[in-house]
């Protein structure tokens, strides 16, 4: 850690862990209503555990960002960050108004929540992932001005690096695009088509820069590849995920009301979605085959490899299974997007954020090698359970789907089974999706118990060949 | 990457590409909205009571376990064409069948996924109903493949 005003960060991703803790909670939850239906009912109904895990996650893969921001702004442009102050304000505004919107979803009636929180004003709650009261909603926005505002004026004080400016262009695009879940007109199929300039064009768009941004700079710190050679892959997958996933918006409108031409170019531009993803595989593999230094945080570089190549098969090979229109026509809607839906997350967004925690924690505890090995050890260890636990959450959902697209969606009408009648057929999945749901649960466990192994701290780098500058 | 390829180039592709695409983006959006949905969305049967019948599907969190044109959580049945499910394409049998089934909640069968009672009142249901006959009737390319949704 070069700047003191770094440190900052820390507490976005502790309560940033704190946040995932809850997420997982709720996510087994969730997991037993799908196979005993009156599971906590009537205290907790399906929908209110359903947007404490969605909401939970995306409020905690914000503060994620915000730290891994805060972490790498002012050391890439090498210079304090703008105002420490604002930044710790900022975080108890989010902490608190975070917390409060979830204690509302969980001890207040939705309606009523509504009711209490003047959604008549200015409605824009009820819809999937933007559940929040509309006051939370301004919230983030206003807290999320306030953030880029510190972090441009520390940007722009400083060296301008790719890295900052891509991580700025995600972070903008993701503010302006938020701006879309204040609209909520009353048609529908409009309300849906402006509702996906929120959700797709921030995670298979803007997030994407942002997700390149923080693998390169961790790759950079890692690996002692020279700058330029890492800042043009940054820029080739950059264009590779706008140039695909902008027109790629065109596989949500498909059966939402929007004309013909979509299913042609959702499904042309949407099957060209894993290409960057397939590219952050080789480069993070290259630049670590091209290290020219042997980084004695091998954890860091662990989840570096594996957030990459978790999202090119979660959001990459997953989504392409599903995307070509008239595959899409039997899946839309099924468990089989569910599956998707879990892995790519995973794998792009929750990764990414564990990596830049593994490679910057460990640096601001006063550990600028990475932990001890028996720490890092069972971070590992932590990776592999809740890994390969997504793997099989995601392998078990793809069957049900499979299953479920079999019985209700293929046949006929009068033929198909109906909705609940296959869920009941499917449901020795969703038990084995719980079992791999618990051993996500150990692996998080596992996981947290890394931060508290003390031991011998890491030594001195090896460098392979000449010291070169960590510029 | 070989070397002809420089890095100023990778920043041409990238912001050549994404303002060439955004603004497709643009221009399509603009296209979709003003010309193809009218005909396509029945906005003219926008009534009063759809409106309405869409803030209470909002304001009781349906979409946290029904999908809707397949988007929402997979807890529960598709909506979108309920209306002809549960209705039969009738405004009044579907009515009479969602006063009946909203009152019902939840089952309180032991093991059984449950729906709660969102205590609506008869002219909340109405407008529900309404909202949902409403949605039935978008042309969205032909979705569900049958009945069932």
């Amino acid at each position: 850690m070069k700047y003191e005003s770094q440190r900052v960060a820390m507490p976005y991703f502790i309560f940033a862990l704190v946040l995932f803790a809850g997420q997982i909670v709720f996510g087994l939850v969730l997991g037993m209503q799908y196979v005993v239906g009156d599971f906590l009912f009537p205290e907790i109904p399906f929908n209110v555990a359903r947007m404490v895990h969605t909401n939970l996650l995306i409020v905690w893969l914000l503060f994620g960002f915000m730290g891994a921001t805060y972490y790498l702004v002012p050391e890439e442009a090498q210079t304090e960050l703008y105002s420490p102050l604002l930044a710790w304000i900022l975080f108890w505004v989010f902490a608190v108004a975070g917390t409060l919107t979830i204690l509302g979803y969980l001890f207040v009636d939705y309606a009523t929540l509504a009711d209490i929180t003047m959604n008549k004003l200015l409605p824009t709650m009820g819809r999937e992932f933007l559940e929040q009261p509309t006051v939370t909603k301004i919230g983030i926005a206003l807290v999320v001005v306030g953030f880029l505002f510190n972090i441009m004026m520390t940007a722009l004080k400083g060296r301008k690096t790719v890295v900052n400016i891509v991580l700025i262009t995600g972070l903008i695009g993701l503010a302006v695009l938020w701006l879309f879940s204040f609209y909520n007109p009353s048609n529908l199929t409009t309300d849906k088509y402006f509702w996906w300039f929120v959700v797709h064009l921030w995670v298979e768009g803007v997030w994407e820069l942002i997700m390149a941004a923080i693998l390169a700079y961790v790759l950079i710190k890692l690996t002692g590849v020279d700058r330029e050679v890492i800042e043009k892959w940054l820029y080739v997958i950059i264009a590779m995920a706008l140039i695909t996933g902008i027109i790629g918006t065109g596989h949500h409108f498909f059966w939402i009301g929007p004309p013909e031409y979509w299913l042609w170019l959702g499904s042309v531009f949407s099957a060209l979605e894993p290409l960057p993803f397939f590219m952050m595989v080789l480069f993070a593999f290259t630049m670590i085959n091209r290290r020219k230094r042997n980084h004695p945080n091998k954890a860091a570089i662990l989840w570096a490899m594996g957030t990459a190549v978790m999202a090119f098969l979660g959001a990459g090979v997953w989504g392409f299974l599903h995307t070509l229109a008239p595959i899409n026509y039997y899946t839309h809607g099924t468990q089989l997007t569910a599956a998707h839906g879990h892995m790519a997350f995973y794998g792009a967004y929750v990764m990414i954020v564990l990596t830049i925690i593994s490679y910057a924690v460990p640096i601001m505890r006063g550990r600028p090698y990475g932990n001890s090995n028996t720490a890092q050890v069972v971070e590992m260890w932590g990776f592999w359970l809740m890994t390969i636990s997504m793997v099989f959450i995601t392998l078990f959902l793809t069957g049900a789907g499979i299953l479920q697209i079999w019985l209700q969606r293929i046949p006929d009408s009068g033929e198909a089974l109906s909705f609940m009648a296959t869920q009941d057929n499917i449901a020795l999945f969703y038990w084995a999706r719980m079992i791999a749901g618990c051993f996500f649960m150990a692996g998080l466990v596992v996981y947290f118990g890394s931060f508290f192994i003390k031991g011998q701290a890491s030594f001195d780098e090896e460098v392979r060949g000449a010291t070169i500058q960590d510029a | 990457m070989a070397e002809r390829f420089t890095k100023s180039m990778a920043r041409n592709i990238y912001l050549g590409g994404s303002t060439f695409f955004i603004l497709l983006f643009l221009v399509l959006t603009f296209d979709t909205q003003s010309r193809a949905m009218p005909e396509r969305d029945n906005r003219d049967q926008l009534t009063e009571e759809v409106v309405r019948g869409k803030h209470v599907w909002e304001n009781n969190n349906c979409v946290g376990c029904h999908s809707i044109m397949g988007e929402g959580a997979y807890f529960a049945p598709e909506l979108a064409n309920v209306f002809d499910r549960r209705g039969g394409g009738n405004s009044e049998v579907f009515k009479a069948y969602m006063n009946a089934w909203m009152n019902a909640m939840p089952t309180n069968v032991p093991g059984r996924r449950q729906m709660p009672n969102f205590n609506l009142t008869d002219q909340q249901i109405n407008d529900l109903s309404e909202f949902l006959e409403w949605t039935s009737k978008v042309d969205d390319n032909g979705w569900p493949p049958n009945i069932e949704g």
